[in-house]
């Protein structure tokens, strides 16, 4: 039973870490794709390893699975914000059908 | 910019044929000799994170900012992450989630770095 319940939660996190990458092929802007990933297979990655610790249950590799997803939970969203970051300040322009850029106008605003 | 009528439905027609093919090789592919473990089911996720992988190397190779592959480059990192959670389950050998929390941290400090080369600043900052 718990095997079935841990390869769906498998089935699911696939599904997220597909859509991701897809996204992160098709969509036209370094933002949108950086969006598209960093929610997709974060949350893919995360069922994953969830799904390893309902099929292994509390054992060693079950907490250490939960270790993991705490971690990446964390640590993810803080690389996604800085490489978003990164890029706005390197220059790369947004794609010309977007509609606001609040982070440019801060900054004008600043100096 | 604008694409005619024809030919843009015409690409999304043949990216969804190819996506479903894709999915269609992977469920009813017979398995080679190398990932044949316990579960075929685990093996044929094992191939269809591959196909994620295949698409992040595509973006890796022809990004065309270097922000675009440093993207892929954090993707990757979470990929083989689940690499390695779903290496563990077969196996039964717990030191693959080991592997994979190692590797989640040093794909966020190599993200930290990239996003420092990005702004163009020193590492010392």
């Amino acid at each position: 039973m718990s095997e079935v319940a841990g390869n769906l939660f498998i089935v699911i996190g696939l599904a997220f870490d597909l859509f991701g990458c897809l996204g992160l092929i098709r969509l036209p802007d370094v933002y949108n794709r950086l969006q598209a990933t960093t929610k997709c297979v974060t949350l893919g990655t995360c069922s994953i390893l969830f799904g390893a610790l309902v099929v292994k249950g509390l054992s060693g590799t079950g907490i250490k699975a939960f270790l993991c997803i705490l971690f990446l939970l964390l640590t993810s969203p803080v690389a996604a914000h800085a490489l978003s970051r990164g890029a706005h300040k390197s220059g790369v322009k947004l794609w010309d059908k977007s509609v606001c850029d609040q982070y440019a106008e801060d900054e004008a605003g600043k100096k | 910019m604008r694409s005619k009528f024809p030919s843009r439905y015409l690409g999304w027609c043949l990216g969804l044929l190819g996506i479903s093919l894709t999915l269609l090789f992977i469920s009813i592919y017979p398995l080679p000799s190398l990932l044949r473990w316990q579960s075929p089911f685990l093996s044929r996720c094992f191939f269809m994170l591959m196909v994620c992988f295949a698409f992040c190397l595509f973006r890796l190779m022809r990004g065309p900012t270097p922000a675009d592959r440093a993207v892929a480059v954090d993707t990757l990192g979470i990929l083989i992450v689940g690499f390695c959670a779903i290496l563990s389950i077969p196996t039964g050998r717990d030191w693959y989630i080991d592997i994979a929390i190692a590797w989640a941290l040093q794909s966020f400090i190599g993200a930290l770095a990239l996003a420092k080369y990005l702004e163009g600043r020193g590492f010392d900052e």
